[in-house]
């Protein structure tokens, strides 16, 4: 069926609402960390329980990521009037009592989680509510392959308003005054990119959706693309209205087979109902979406890299300017964002930049997505206003570090971002309060991280990372890169002098100022941030040849204590015979044979071996 | 278009015919299917990558033969094959072990502890990272964060997720490789 008017659109939704099954919805975690987890077991167990009788009071429905990937697998049970209860850890063998409890019992055995977000578009704030929904507005609510759960919660409306109402000029000024900014990290005002696509002559222009989504630890692109793949095609439809383009294009990583799927899906329904295709809305106003895939290379990330590898050319950047919104795709103006920002268009669309505008700080408007994870008990993504501090987030919404351990630091911004210490953890985050203390938004991976992390190895990690995903265009970057990467390699392993250190901070500059493009940059900037907060590990390295966090193996030290029995196990499993003791009595480690490998640490039954 | 090397376009297509037909005719097809435009090289490069997709996802790899042949179709230089092949990790012009045991290497794994599993498959396997054992069963690979962070470190063998791993879990993750 095809809908032509905002009208019909309108009348269709409420027809959709106004069907009540007076059933009892059990949502279903079903993204990539859901499933991972056994979240597919969890279903079966819930659909041959509601076969069994249930079904009259109960419907299954599938969705993506809740976000609460700490307890996974996750189900929500929901009525019609909003009533739910959250249930974490799920097992199949804990279905029939969470079912026969519903929502007002308790079921024994399963744990019930706390719901910590609500949603700026339809709710107020509740106190002490930290977490605010607004690119994850339907993420874990919707079945992503059913359109009609989209159309339920105002899908395409916001093309329709557009459309029918607005001219294109007026589109790219509400995103303008909505100050909404790029959320892949640089944040750019997307309302100004739009506008300098839209100001080309006339003729052939391109509208990309980047989700090569390739921060190691940042997630929360593939969960919209798994949860609510929707909300993306009618932002570009949206976008590709206010510039005059009648094409779009989503990069994909292969690496993200569900949401390929998803997103498949998505295009064949929103063409079936004209919200894609020709004369979208009953206007002249034509618009298709493509997938193309990417394949493995962090650089494409990066515009005009991303752009290269749709032309079918190596993912290498060049230089701006020309901007892409001038010349990009085939030399044609083009308009690249990211995921998560397409994702918070249609809300900005139908409520107004005003209401944006209230969520978050004047300078940074609006919420941001992490993931966090990495030392941390509640791993997950949340959406949380600009100018949330980083305590919150943590302690708050990250229920703490792992084990009772002490925090030591939390790294943002990725591969181009920064170490956040105790002493800023109160700062309230946007763009610009990142880039003071040393960090960056970047696209918003949170790694949080304890005493038993080394930071020189953390850092020596990311530039390893660098190397490998370095294109080799610029000098800077392929050689400079490499020898920062070899500089830490050689102070983990006890070779470092203080000269050395002296020469990674001159070298970092140097690198930041003269890399081609934004990824060789930042690529100093883990390097930076962890001599700046860190010095004093550093110095450990070099002068005392000594890790705190007792990781660079190299710098440890294996001693037998007394708990030795004398059973001689690790004598026989040392490589190099550095173990020598009679049966019976305390063993020895020759310090000059043992090349540190762990092994009779890990053989050792009686705890007599320390590593210091 | 000749070449130096005498690996003219009919060779090269024999070959593949002679050794695996089905494939080769499954990937002919494929590109046959392509909006292709005869001499705008521009264009027919854009559909470059996804055809290597499709060759490596029917072949497993990309060997030589199968990137003459892309080649030939598609208009492009075999040199600008090979540098797409070689830029991008996905791409692979050697063989593969059945069983793709990728370690995730991404930051909230390693953190957790990543490169510790890494040196144990190595010493188990007793092959570097990218590389097969000679049996051609095992391939050890390293990915860049897979966005299962809360199951870190993870372990993937084809689609298989291993979550939460230990080292003590990579003889229990080799076991349940069995053809």
């Amino acid at each position: 069926m095809r809908i032509n008017s905002l009208e019909a659109l309108k009348d269709y939704k409420s027809r959709l609402c106004s069907v009540s099954s007076g059933k009892t919805s059990v949502l279903m975690s079903l993204g990539t960390c859901g499933l991972a987890a056994g979240g597919a077991k969890v279903a079966d167990a819930i659909r041959a329980e509601l076969d069994k009788g249930l079904s009259g009071k109960y419907e299954a429905v599938s969705v993506g990521c809740m976000g609460l990937c700490y307890c996974e697998p996750t189900i929500e049970l929901r009525d019609e009037t909003g009533r739910s209860a959250i249930y974490g850890h799920v097992t199949p063998e804990q279905i029939p009592a969470i079912l026969a409890a519903g929502l007002d019992g308790e079921a024994a055995g399963a744990t019930k989680v706390k719901r910590t977000w609500y949603y700026p578009e339809e709710e107020e704030n509740k106190d002490g509510v930290l977490q605010a929904r607004i690119a994850l507005r339907n993420t874990g609510r919707i079945d992503p392959e059913k359109i009609d759960d989209y159309l339920k919660y105002d899908g395409y409306q916001a093309l329709g308003k557009v459309l029918k109402t607005m001219a294109p000029e007026a589109v790219s000024k509400e995103i303008l005054d909505a100050m909404l900014r790029g959320r892949g990290g640089a944040g750019f005002p997307t309302g100004k990119k739009w506008q300098f696509a839209a100001a080309q002559p006339k003729g052939q222009k391109y509208m990309i959706c980047n989700a090569d989504e390739g921060d190691p630890g940042a997630f929360m692109d593939r969960a919209v693309l798994e949860g609510d793949p929707h909300s993306v095609l009618e932002a570009m439809a949206i976008g590709a209205y206010a510039i005059g383009a009648d094409k779009g294009i989503i990069y994909i990583r292969a690496e993200y087979p569900l949401a390929i799927e998803r997103l498949q899906k998505a295009i064949k329904q929103a063409r079936e109902m004209g919200f894609l295709g020709k004369g979208i809305f009953g206007t002249s106003f034509d618009f298709d979406i493509e997938l193309k895939y990417g394949a493995g290379a962090f650089v494409c990330g990066e515009e005009t890299a991303l752009i290269h590898s749709i032309e079918g050319k190596r993912g290498e950047p060049t230089f701006k300017p020309p901007f892409p919104a001038i010349q990009g795709l085939w030399k044609k103006p083009t308009v690249v964002n990211n995921v998560e920002t397409y994702a918070n268009v249609a809300a900005i669309i139908r409520k107004g930049a005003a209401w944006f505008k209230s969520v978050g700080t004047p300078g940074s408007p609006g919420t941001k997505v992490f993931a966090l994870a990495g030392k941390i008990n509640c791993v997950g993504l949340v959406e949380v206003p600009m100018g949330t501090t980083l305590r919150d987030i943590i302690f708050g919404l990250g229920g703490g570090i792992l084990n009772n351990r002490g925090f030591k630091a939390v790294q943002t911004g990725g591969p181009s971002g920064g170490c956040i210490t105790t002493k800023n953890l109160d700062t309230p985050i946007d763009y610009e309060t990142l880039k003071s203390i040393g960090s960056m938004m970047g696209s918003g991976g949170m790694i949080v991280m304890d005493e038993d992390n080394c930071m020189v190895n953390i850092a020596r990690f990311f530039l390893d990372f660098t190397c490998d995903e370095s294109c080799g265009k610029c000098t800077p970057c392929r050689i400079g890169n490499r020898r920062l990467y070899e500089m830490l390699t050689d102070i983990c392993r006890g070779k470092g002098t203080e000269e050395t250190l002296k020469e990674l901070r001159t070298l970092s500059n140097v690198i930041k100022d003269t890399a081609l493009c934004g990824l060789g940059q930042t690529s100093p900037n883990p390097v930076l941030s962890t001599l700046d907060n860190f010095f004093e590990e550093y110095e450990a390295h070099v002068k005392e040849k000594r890790c705190p966090a007792g990781v660079c193996t190299a710098l440890l030290k294996f001693t037998i204590n007394d708990n030795c029995i004398g059973c001689g196990l690790c004598a026989k499993n040392c490589p190099t015979g550095a173990i020598s003791g009679k049966i019976k009595s305390k063993h020895v480690i020759d310090q000059d044979k043992c090349i540190k490998c762990g092994v009779c640490q890990q053989k050792c039954k009686f705890k007599a071996i320390d590593k210091k | 278009m000749t070449c130096c090397c005498e690996c003219s376009k009919e060779k090269a297509l024999d070959k593949l015919m002679r050794l695996e037909p089905e494939k080769t005719s499954e990937l002919t097809a494929f590109i046959d299917g392509l909006p292709l435009v005869a001499g705008d090289v521009e264009t027919n490069r854009g559909f470059l990558v996804e055809t290597l997709h499709r060759a490596q996802g029917i072949f497993g790899y990309l060997p030589v033969e199968v990137q003459q042949v892309v080649s030939e179709r598609l208009g492009l230089t075999r040199s600008e094959i090979y540098g797409v092949i070689s830029f991008y990790s996905y791409f692979t012009d050697k063989p593969i072990g059945r069983y793709k045991i990728n370690v995730c290497l991404g930051t909230a794994c390693f953190v957790k502890g990543a490169s510790k599993i890494v040196d144990e498959l190595k010493a188990k396997l007793g092959v570097n990272e990218g590389e097969t054992t000679a049996d051609q069963k095992f391939f050890l690979g390293a990915l860049r964060c897979v966005g299962s962070c809360s199951l870190a470190p993870v372990v993937m063998v084809n689609n298989r997720v291993y979550g939460n791993v230990t080292p003590d879990m990579v003889d229990q993750i080799l076991a349940d490789c069995q053809d």
